[in-house]
């Protein structure tokens, strides 16, 4: 691999790392301004900066105000904790997630000097099975930080999150096999690209249409997976004070609440791929629009791809909002009700869904 | 040495290290951690190997569920160090502790001896989900499917003592 192939992985890495950072920090600050919104509050609306005065910062409130209280905060570390695991869980909890958006496609070939960029950071044949391996070793954050934190709260949260994490994941591995099946592949750029043409000339062929069920599916054990309301009984604050990281403070605390987010990110992130499309932009092709009616309008190829990043970027921004909404709609289920959901309703659903997608593609042939 | 050579070596060394921190370590819950670090590493010997399918379902399925499971019930137990030596069957434990060891390393002997090392030909879809899934339903085909009876016996089974369990315990 030359010194350019390197520099360009390295710059496609560290884009695709600040996406999911940036929608992070971006989404933690729509979500204090929207529940307040929702709940006819005015929200977080000033910071002190050096202790001189209130200032209301708007956005930077969260952005840069939040994170640096979080820094300065003493970071403690309870007695009788298993040190080691203590300070390991954090990093367990996060480093799965971020680079789980390694494998997703953020857009089409870029074409410079007569090279292509495939723009993905890891173009795998596997993709959607490296997705499923890495988001199934989050649980070992939620599990470790629960159990080397010496409390009982922390305990309890760490062994509801092992137990809703690996029932929603059955769930939500199935829904995705039924994407996969429709596709044909496992290849998430090659998915990408499937849904680029249209029913009947105006319908997008994304795979919503193909798979309304699966989605359903994935968005609702996607939900439960990122651990936010309706399924927050692992940390359930009115119950377990904050659940697995009741025990942690500063930065480490922040972090757990960082990968909550960025779980987030990465559930919209796959559904926006599978389901919606990835960068599709509707009726855009390589070398411009063509609008039903025979309508063309060219555009050179760095604009189609800076539509294609936009557009990507625009899905994911919306169906996290979509995720905010439900946190901030639905009170928390009890805990029969959500293992109830996850085995007795979407286990089986997604099942039949399986069931009817192999039987509509055999008889399709 | 290859740079492939080299990261085979590195990743051998750490795997077999966590393997025997798996048996060594007095601390029931380290212990499994050490296991999921033994199953990830050997994920990474499947990835060297070129057999990428089997390297992910390998951490989807052992790394990522079975070992979790195995976390959720020592916590739930919570169990504390345990030291063997002081187990009432400790001799019967250790004779077939013994046994299973041998009866492993003739095994691997025998394989060894018929095995040829390295110059093979792999071909192109080597691995891929396509050549992975083709030999399980062809080649395979009985093994595969008695697997799954196998299983589901199992989950029968759990179900049945789980609901034996729960009439007893009713007034």
């Amino acid at each position: 691999m030359g010194l350019i192939a390197v520099g360009i992985a390295a710059v496609k890495a560290f884009a695709v790392l600040m996406l999911v950072l940036n929608m992070s920090a971006v989404l933690l600050w729509v979500e204090r301004k929207g529940s307040a919104l929702i709940q006819d509050r005015i929200g977080a609306n000033r910071a002190n900066v050096f202790g001189v005065m209130p200032l209301n910062l708007g956005l930077l409130n969260t952005l840069v105000a939040d994170p640096i209280k979080l820094l300065t905060k003493e970071d403690m570390v309870p007695a009788g904790a298993d040190k080691l695991l203590h300070f390991l869980a954090p990093f367990l909890a996060v480093f799965p997630v971020l680079v789980t958006f390694a494998a997703i496609p953020f857009g089409d070939e870029l074409v410079i000097g007569g090279q292509a960029i495939n723009l993905q950071v890891a173009a795998l044949d596997i993709g959607i099975l490296y997705v499923l391996a890495m988001s199934s070793l989050a649980i070992y954050g939620v599990v470790l930080g629960g159990w080397a934190s010496n409390s009982r709260w922390a305990l309890l949260g760490g062994i509801r999150g092992a137990a809703q994490m690996i029932s929603y994941e059955i769930a939500m591995g199935l829904a995705l096999i039924g994407a996969v099946m429709a596709f044909g592949t496992l290849d998430m750029q090659a998915i990408a690209r499937a849904q680029g043409h249209h029913f009947f000339g105006v319908i997008p062929a994304w795979g919503v249409i193909y798979q309304p069920l699966a989605f359903l599916i994935f968005l609702i054990a996607g939900i439960a997976e990122t651990k936010r309301v309706p399924f927050d009984l692992p940390e359930g604050e009115s119950e377990l004070v904050s659940g697995y990281f009741t025990e942690y403070s500063g930065m480490k605390q922040a972090a757990f609440m960082l990968s909550d987010f960025a779980e987030s990110v990465v559930v919209a992130g796959l559904a926006a791929t599978l389901f919606f499309g990835a960068w599709q932009v509707p009726f855009l092709f390589r070398d411009g629009f063509h609008f039903p009616g025979g309508v063309i309008v060219a555009l050179p190829h760095l604009a189609v791809v800076v539509l294609q990043i936009v557009s990507f970027t625009l899905k994911v921004f919306a169906l996290c909002v979509f995720q905010i909404l439900v946190r901030w709609t639905l009170p928390r289920y009890r805990y029969d009700q959500v293992m109830d959901l996850g085995w007795k309703y979407l286990l089986p659903l997604a099942l039949a869904n399986m069931l009817v997608t192999g039987i509509v593609i055999v008889s399709i042939g | 040495m290859t740079m492939g050579a080299a990261l085979f070596l590195l990743v051998a060394v750490a795997t077999v290290a966590a393997a025997l921190g798996v048996v060594l370590h007095p601390n029931p819950v380290k212990s499994a951690i050490f296991l999921v670090v033994t199953l990830f590493l050997l994920a990474i010997v499947f990835v060297l190997l070129e057999a990428h399918m089997i390297a992910a379902l390998q951490v989807i399925v052992y790394a990522g569920a079975i070992m979790v499971l195995f976390l959720f019930v020592i916590m739930l137990l919570n169990l504390q160090d345990d030291d063997p030596e002081r187990g009432r069957h400790r001799y019967v434990l250790r004779g077939l502790a013994w046994l299973g060891g041998v009866v492993l390393a003739v095994e691997l002997a025998l394989l060894l001896r018929g095995a040829t090392m390295g110059g093979g030909e792999v071909p192109a879809d080597y691995g891929s989900a396509e050549a992975v899934a083709r030999s399980l339903y062809t080649d395979f085909l009985l093994p595969f499917e008695l697997t799954s009876i196998l299983l589901l016996v199992a989950v029968v089974g759990a179900v049945l003592l789980a609901q034996k369990q729960r009439r007893s315990s009713l007034p």
